[in-house]
């Protein structure tokens, strides 16, 4: 993974110093709260319903396991003994005190992490695919880049303020893991007709109140022309997109807007003139010096290992074949495979992990892959390079610490924002429906039988669960005071099938009938699938709502 | 007034003229960039030098004819968090060479300061009641920067 040098550490030394400065003039009274809130967001600190939340930023979701020690550390010591993995690839603390931050920001610096732009109207963490670098699909590995434009945003002095956040994925093949269309920017790493490596530039996708798919800007866009590319976008946005309205203020509604065409002839006409000045060209020098830091790690010569990976889905522990069958994914090695953590056990929040928990994962990390694991922006994580001779043995202790669920991409699988429990901007709780749906579709034959999907739970229309974006997607709502959940069908993010944004299917639900709802829902999938492989998405587009409507709401 | 220029804290020696007020025949001012345009003759025709003021809705190109006779581009931020001063102050020193002083006036305070002095403005009138001198601290916060701007043409992967 990266390394740090002296100016990278010099960086996050400097801002853990400055913003110590900034919170003893808060406290002291020289910064006003309204002055002090920009500041402390973008050092990742919320306000929220009981306490501050602070959200630190792990780029790409890439962390090293001595890295997971210091969070768990520090779980434990400023917080309540656990962290919170987000659907952006970070984690957040739930309770620190602000007097306790600058302090925290220095632990963090001390292993090169950072809180840096995890929230705000600037640029934020940039995301990526969680199996970069090794899966079989990949064009290339998305991660030199995703660290290029970490640098590049970071204290970036012209985009810190905004009309509103901005985030950043890449992605590094076709199918798409990142939920890269719905992103401000996504980067899809491709290849010309010549085999030249590039980039395919989209812009304007985004979730919230106004859901929308990223469109092409460009088709192929040379890899030294990145930064200059992005550049021109961000100044784009920030000259021209709207600040009088902050639910307008996103560049979607700004490329709605315009039309993409004439976007697309801003955007290119600034890249010509920001051209011209040519200091932002990336020289293949400073490609080469960030990608020798993703190296492969020292790789063992091993056999192709289908035959065993087939034999352990029907083995006659039945938790470890569904393990198998559902947490273990294809790697680029022989004999190699890239293994889910599911944070997802029945009766815990999603993305939710003790401080214990993470400094066990690490020890596993160190002992089975390479010492490095990803967060996933489904709030799972993924040790990417185990030995396939080895998954029982890493089974085995994983059940021993509770983290053995063994339901990646099943019903259970499901995300969720903190909702009502947490957020002050929620209508409704989202973790209770999580947890009841959690328990409802328990059982692991039942959650294989109905495949893969993709439940996504937002507690407000700002869409932090990313409902539009489920094959089932649940929104809480607030009807005369009571809470309620409209259900959405027939998204995707991009992974697996095209991506696509969920429609409302009737009325909303209340909170006993929401769990029952989604029953039906999947009970009529299984009745209408053309067969066990058509999943419940393609089953979706093929059937389309109405039977579904009929199922839940009666014909008349 | 005082003000922050160049690292220093010193008077200011511009007059800031509203629309309404006359113009003297001497002395340095600054105008509003309704009033430059209007008037662009005859404040060139006076001794003193000549600054405007500018919101942050001009485009930089709006400037381009009146770029040589400028000593003073102010840009405004009616509220800090409105940061389309940022690129306005790259484009003009960046792009299109200007040489005389770039300065933030309006909600200006003291942790914008080390960004808006990356973008080029090289002078700040502070938002009032706020202490000129705490401020210069801002200044050096950071040692290392990644990007390229106004003051450092080159980002750090062309100088590591």
């Amino acid at each position: 993974m990266y390394q740090y040098d002296s100016h990278d550490q010099r960086i996050v030394d400097e801002r853990a110093r400055q913003f110590r400065g900034q919170v003893e003039r808060r406290l002291e009274g020289s910064v006003l709260e309204n002055e002090f809130k920009p500041l402390r967001l973008q050092n990742g600190l919320y306000m929220q319903l009981h306490a501050y939340m602070m959200r630190v930023a792990i780029p790409y979701g890439l962390l090293s396991s001595g890295q997971l020690r210091k969070l768990a550390d520090i779980a434990r010591r400023y917080d309540r003994g656990y962290g919170h993995f987000t659907t952006r690839q970070n984690l957040q603390y739930n309770w620190p005190a602000l007097e306790d931050v600058p302090k925290i920001l220095e632990e963090l610096a001390s292993v090169q992490m950072h809180a840096i732009q995890t929230s705000g109207n600037c640029i934020r963490n940039t995301t990526s695919d969680h199996f970069a670098g090794i899966a079989p699909d990949e064009v290339a590995d998305p991660r030199p880049y995703a660290e290029i434009i970490r640098q590049w945003s970071t204290f970036h002095p012209e985009f810190a303020y905004l009309p509103r956040k901005f985030k950043i994925a890449v992605g590094g093949s076709e199918d798409d893991r990142a939920a890269v269309y719905f992103h401000d920017i996504g980067v899809f790493l491709v290849r010309s007709e010549r085999g030249e490596l590039g980039f395919r530039i989209v812009a304007g996708g985004g979730l919230g109140r106004t859901p929308l798919v990223a469109q092409v800007v460009r088709d192929f866009l040379p890899e030294p022309e990145l930064l200059a590319y992005l550049e021109s976008i961000m100044r784009v946005y920030n000259r021209f997109g709207r600040r009088d309205n902050k639910y307008k203020a996103r560049i979607k509604i700004l490329v709605e807007a315009l039309g993409i065409e004439e976007f697309r002839r801003l955007v290119e006409e600034e890249w010509h003139k920001e051209r011209e000045q040519g200091a932002l060209l990336l020289p293949a020098e400073e490609v080469a010096r960030v990608a020798a830091c993703f190296e492969p790690p020292p790789y063992r010569q091993l056999p192709p290992a289908g035959a065993q990976l087939e034999a352990f889905r029907l083995d006659r522990d039945r938790g470890f074949g569904h393990w198998v069958k559902n947490n273990v994914h294809p790697h680029k090695r022989p004999g190699y495979a890239a293994v889910t953590i599911a944070l997802k056990e029945k009766g815990t929040p999603p993305g939710d992990v003790s401080d214990y928990q993470m400094e066990r994962v690490a020890d596993l990390a160190d002992e089975f892959s390479f010492g490095e694991l990803r967060a996933t922006h489904l709030q799972n994580l993924v040790l990417a390079d185990v030995e396939v001779s080895r998954l029982r043995e890493l089974y085995e202790k994983l059940s021993a610490l509770g983290l053995d669920a063994a339901n990646a991409g099943k019903v259970t699988d499901l995300i969720a924002c903190p909702g009502l429990d947490f957020c002050n901007l929620a209508n409704a709780r989202s973790i209770p429906v999580a947890l009841d749906i959690m328990e409802r579709f328990e059982d692991l034959d039942y959650q294989s039988d109905l495949g893969e999907l993709s439940i996504k739970i937002s507690g407000c229309i700002n869409a932090c669960g990313h409902h539009h974006i489920g094959h089932l997607g649940v929104l809480g709502i607030d009807k005369q005071g009571v809470e309620h959940y409209q259900l959405m069908l027939g998204g995707s993010s991009g992974q697996g099938a095209s991506p696509s944004l969920g429609k409302i299917i009737g009325p909303a639900f209340d909170r006993d009938a929401i769990v029952p709802a989604i029953e039906t829902v999947l009970q009529t999938y299984l009745a209408l699938r053309s067969s066990e492989d058509e999943r419940f998405i393609d089953c979706y587009r093929r059937v389309s709502a109405q039977p579904f409507k009929e199922a839940l709401y009666g014909t008349h | 007034m005082e003000l922050i220029e160049n690292g220093r804290v010193v008077e200011d020696r511009f007059t800031q003229l509203q629309d309404a007020q006359p113009i003297a025949e001497r002395g340095d001012i600054l105008v509003s960039f309704e009033r430059l345009q209007g008037q662009h003759e005859a404040l060139l025709e006076r001794e003193g030098r000549l600054g405007v003021r500018i919101g942050p809705d001009v485009e930089p190109e709006e400037l381009l004819p009146y770029l040589s006779q400028l000593s003073v581009i102010a840009i405004e931020f009616a509220s800090f968090a409105d940061g389309r001063g940022y690129s306005t102050a790259r484009l003009l020193r960046q792009r299109h060479g200007y040489r005389g002083q770039l300065r933030a006036v309006g909600n200006v305070l003291r942790d914008q300061l080390f960004y808006m002095k990356r973008c080029g403005f090289d002078a700040f009138e502070l938002q009032a009641g706020r202490s000129l001198d705490d401020a210069l601290e801002a200044f050096s916060e950071f040692s290392v920067i990644y990007q390229g701007a106004a003051d450092e043409p080159l980002p750090l992967f062309r100088r590591r």
